[in-house]
């Protein structure tokens, strides 16, 4: 037993030299490979990996939380906002109908959108993406994604905007395997900005591609941040997460109409409580023809096309 | 136990020349890929070839071709263990191993796509908030994660009481065996559920994909074995009859068939019906506008029919057909999987947009890298295994 322990020991020796100098070696080019994480657009801090889910959130969290971001967002743009967490409006379902007899394909609702919601502009994101469509078809197929400016007000086509659809049984809520995406009790469907994992497992599940992914640190100018911030839509957002059209949440539970709408120039956009009947959109729902978008996958959409001149 | 650890050591790090150029190829490309993993860490996805339509390449591509190869060992594990195939027990063990080592590569193909991998323990039951039943990733999290441990708990046990010279007690791994082999086919059907489920994505969306994974698993699975069976005993490092490929052989041709069965029957629905769904399938055969999809899924076929004429044909009493018609097949359906399901999924988008993708240099080094750190993985674990089952290790010789 102890001359097998001594040869043992031997062996130990020399190949523990050998394993030693592998084991410097084998460290040394495992930090060598890490080195570019020096150079991160973006470093995640403790307190930010281990925050809890929104809903977990105590009131006082959130404040921790908000003054935490609002200092963040003062030293990276020099910039003095404040994050508001709206909640979601009691007897209200927030609805949207698009006259596309109206719309003119100037895609002014979509930079008015970037604006509002602080989009990155290089790489660029657009949460509302406007369809080119030959007259005598709604086959997206034969749609033109990428015409240019001046093609807009064509006679001879007609134009639909596509956004987030607000679906009431959304496909990209149902997927998401850590609960970031969810409906809020007045329609929309917002995103944890801090809670998503970055599975993009929504998009592949949104049949209207309505999900944008931060594929790099989304980049906006100091001079072009909306400093009127909700937490769950337009705060500034992080590397690697999902973001989403929310029908502009911060403005439309304060009285406002959403920026899409606001900027429209023909009118085409209307926005409102879909249990109110007297509201303007139940009227077009009620009186216009209208339709939804993909309407045989039963995602039963809030957002409503109207054929009218 | 110390002991035992100490001469997984010793095992591991006496080899010969071949060995050790082996493995430093597979260390220096791993290491390669976990550089590339750090830059894309530092700029995000950005420094792949995915976006907004094609949102998922090459690392689920991988993760579901390598769910099936976990899955398949179930192919050996069921002549060796239910019908008590004897030659089959010689070799069943590494096909488990494997099936660890594929798993380990599915977790990491996985961890390689989020965005945010500092935000994992979400995905903690319990501590996390976890989506379950609702989100079948959240099922696949838990299917892999049971499946990767089954199958470590029967390799190390049976290696463990081999070492002590013991025979190994059968009511402490017999009922494991038969839950993996329960198990094995959830963690494919689970994975091909994942996307079958989703009613936006048309090509996607039919009952037959989980049924096409399985069987395409199960030859490409087996075809896999095959090849590092006959490589370690023409090493010279294992012994079996060779009875065993040939069972082994049996078993990728069938299931060949009927997966070529199973595509044949999706491609005359598409086409006979040429209906508006049918427009993903024309794309990936380049019948609709330019694909660069086209070449892989032709030679996909290509690959999967003549492997199946070689296997039928009196050229499968020959070695080297039966090798190369294995090679056909691994290779045949990797594509299948990857470039001929995940990708085609997003083309066009569900708003009709026509988006081609290319994998960036530093996405493939990191595809490369998970590969080699894989194969590591493997050459140890059998490089430990062997030497156990073959009696050269014991307790007492040490």
């Amino acid at each position: 037993m102890q001359k097998d322990q001594k040869s043992n020991a031997s062996i130990s020796r020399r190949q523990f030299i050998a394993g030693m100098s592998a084991t410097v070696a084998g460290a040394g080019a495992t930090l060598s490979a890490l080195s570019p994480l020096i150079h991160a657009k973006e470093t995640p801090s403790v307190k930010e990996i281990l925050q809890k889910h929104y809903k977990k959130l105590t009131p006082e969290d959130k404040k921790i939380i908000f003054d935490r971001l609002e200092k963040n967002i003062a030293s990276e743009y020099g910039i003095k906002t404040a994050i508001h967490d709206p909640q979601p409006l009691s007897e209200v379902t927030f609805g949207y109908a698009l006259n596309i007899g109206r719309c003119i394909g100037c895609r002014k609702c979509a930079y008015g959108c970037m604006k509002e919601n602080n989009l990155s502009l290089d790489p660029q994101i657009q949460y509302i993406r406007v369809l080119k469509m030959p007259k005598g078809t709604i086959d997206l197929e034969s749609a033109v994604h990428d015409y240019p400016e001046e093609d807009a007000g064509n006679p001879d086509a007609y134009y639909m905007p596509v956004q987030c659809q607000q679906c009431d049984d959304p496909p990209c809520v149902k997927v998401c395997p850590v609960k970031a995406t969810w409906k809020e009790d007045d329609g929309p469907v917002v995103i944890d900005y801090n809670w998503c994992i970055g599975c993009r497992y929504c998009a592949a599940a949104c049949p209207y591609h309505a999900r944008r992914f931060n594929w790099t640190k989304p980049n906006v100018p100091a001079e072009r941040i909306n400093p009127d911030m909700g937490y769950l839509s337009n705060r500034p957002r992080y590397m690697g997460v999902m973001e989403k059209c929310t029908f502009c949440l911060h403005r439309v539970r304060n009285g406002r109409y959403p920026a899409c709408l606001e900027v429209c120039p023909t009118g085409a956009r209307k926005f409102g409580n879909l249990k109110d009947p007297d509201s303007e959109i139940r009227q077009i729902i009620d009186n216009e023809r209208v339709y939804i978008l993909k309407q045989e996958l039963m995602t039963t959409p809030k957002f409503y096309y109207v054929f009218s001149k | 136990m110390i002991q035992f650890t100490s001469n997984l050591f010793k095992m591991i790090l006496e080899g010969s020349k071949a060995y050790w150029i082996w493995v430093s190829i597979l260390i220096i490309l791993a290491l390669l890929g976990l550089h590339a993993y750090a830059n894309q860490l530092a700029s995000g996805l950005f420094t792949s070839g995915m976006g907004d339509e094609v949102s998922w390449g090459l690392y689920i591509a991988n993760f579901a071709f390598l769910v099936g190869m976990a899955a398949a060992a179930v192919m050996m594990v069921i002549p060796a263990y239910i019908f008590h195939d004897k030659e089959m027990h010689q070799v069943v063990i590494f096909s488990e191993l494997f099936a660890v080592a594929a798993m380990i590569m599915c977790i990491l193909f996985i961890m390689v796509d989020l965005g945010r991998p500092d935000r994992l323990w979400h995905l903690i039951p319990f501590i996390g908030h976890f989506n379950w039943p609702g989100s079948l990733l959240a099922w696949d999290v838990i299917v892999l994660n049971v499946y990767l441990a089954l199958n470590v708990y029967v390799c190390f046990y049976l290696l463990y009481a081999t070492y002590h010279g013991r025979k190994p007690n059968p009511s402490y791994y017999i009922p494991i065996v038969f839950l993996a082999i329960a198990w094995a086919p959830s963690i494919h059907a689970v994975t091909a559920f994942l996307f079958q489920g989703l009613g936006g994505r048309s090509f996607w969306n039919t009952g037959l994909i989980a049924p096409r994974f399985l069987a395409s698993a199960f030859a490409a699975g087996p075809a896999f074995m095959i090849i590092v069976i006959t490589l370690l005993k023409q090493m010279g490092k294992i012994r079996f009859e060779t009875v065993v490929v040939d069972r082994i052989r049996v078993i990728v041709t069938v299931s060949l068939l009927v997966n070529i069965f199973f595509a044949g029957s999706e491609l005359f629905a598409e086409f006979y019906s040429d209906s508006a769904h049918t427009v993903h399938i024309s794309h990936l055969f380049g019948l609709h506008g330019e694909s660069l999809l086209a070449p892989w899924i032709w030679a996909s076929m290509f690959f999967n029919i003549i492997a199946a004429i070689m296997l039928l044909s009196p050229l499968r009493n020959s070695k080297q057909a039966v090798i190369a018609s294995c090679v056909l097949i691994v290779v045949g359906i990797w594509i299948e999987k990857g470039i001929g399901f995940v990708i085609p999924g997003f083309i066009p988008t569900p708003l009709g947009d026509f988006v081609q993708y290319v994998p960036s240099l530093n996405e493939l080094l990191i595809c490369i890298g998970i590969w080699a750190f894989g194969l590591l993985v493997y050459t140890l674990l059998l490089k430990t295994a062997i030497p156990i089952l073959e009696g050269q290790w014991r307790r007492s010789n040490s």
